[in-house]
């Protein structure tokens, strides 16, 4: 099994998020979806560690993941304080910072 | 042929491959954000088997314990506190018509380059990568090491940025002390706010204490 099956597999899995963050408009399904890309880029660095012989890659994925828990508390906590404003929200109706 | 080149890692990277590409589908198409969550669950189980099968073995026990335990329940907890039923109908027709296909081909343009740059890269690089590096070089204590030398202070750092994620989200949560909800009390001109405040809609103490919660993890 080669490295390129791995990243070929990576890359679906990006676009797929990045086509979620995209087209949906619940902001939970959003985080779910930044999730799914940061995962993609995981794979891949797992596969250029193998594949380079070098354990960096996966200390960086380790990283990532500790990056990923925080962003999601602080991302939560802030769709939570909204919704609690006001309920029902989705994406489109955010748009309190608008100048 | 085909019996020759398949071996058993080709096998579970197949199983795997459509576990994850299949959850991920599920992720972004599901109406329920339930769905989705479960849909996440099974492409983060996906992609630790993948990282057994390149031998990141602790990844993929993090993995599991820290996206599949702790994030995804995090998603749960927050969509059962703003409530289950609310459905979302994801295939809509939006106010500007362009803006979903516009996403799509953005997302497969993205995909393409990808590819691309996959292909025309690997392509030229030369010379053999080990296919199966010794594995004592990929164990737990050689990754510790790594990461209690080399990249130590990166880790220390990263402990700094989870004490205030914790400490922003008791921030974000927390409703200061007598502020009114002014979707139930509409503003009045002659109340004085602080007396209007009810006292148990001050601390919301379920929310506050779930969110506590997940935070400590």
């Amino acid at each position: 099994m080669n490295q390129n099956s791995y990243l070929i597999l990576s890359a679906a899995m990006f676009s797929i998020g990045a086509i979620g963050v995209l087209v949906r408009r619940n902001p939970l399904v959003m985080f779910m979806c930044v999730e799914l890309m940061l995962n993609a880029v995981n794979l891949s660095f797992v596969s250029f560690s193998r594949s380079l012989g070098n354990v960096d890659g996966q200390v960086i994925v380790v990283f990532v993941m500790v990056v990923a828990a925080a962003e999601v508390v602080v991302g939560l906590a802030i769709v939570l304080s909204i919704m609690r404003r006001r309920p029902g929200a989705n994406a489109d109706d955010l748009t309190m910072l608008r100048g | 042929m085909l019996a020759a080149t398949v071996n058993s890692e080709t096998i579970v990277w197949i199983i795997a491959s459509t576990i994850c590409l299949l959850g991920s589908v599920g992720v972004v198409g599901s109406r329920n954000p339930v769905h989705s969550a479960l849909s996440l669950v099974a492409t983060l189980f996906g992609v630790a088997v993948l990282f057994v099968a390149q031998q990141a073995y602790f990844l993929a026990v993090v993995q599991v314990i820290v996206y599949a335990g702790a994030i995804v329940i995090l998603f749960l907890f927050v969509i059962m506190l703003l409530g289950v039923d609310s459905q979302e109908d994801v295939w809509f027709v939006e106010r500007r018509i362009w803006r979903r296909p516009l996403a799509v081909v953005a997302g497969a343009g993205l995909a393409v380059g990808i590819l691309v740059t996959i292909l025309v890269v690997t392509s030229q690089v030369t010379g053999t990568p080990s296919a199966d590096p010794p594995s004592s070089d990929f164990d737990v204590a050689n990754l510790g090491s790594v990461l209690f030398t080399k990249y130590v202070y990166a880790f220390e750092i990263t402990s700094v940025l989870l004490t205030i994620a914790v400490v922003g989200a008791v921030v974000l949560t927390r409703k200061a002390k007598g502020a009114i909800d002014l979707d139930e009390f509409p503003p009045d001109p002659e109340a004085d706010p602080a007396d209007e405040a009810d006292p148990a809609d001050e601390a919301d103490p379920e929310t506050a204490a779930a969110t506590v919660d997940e935070v400590a993890r």
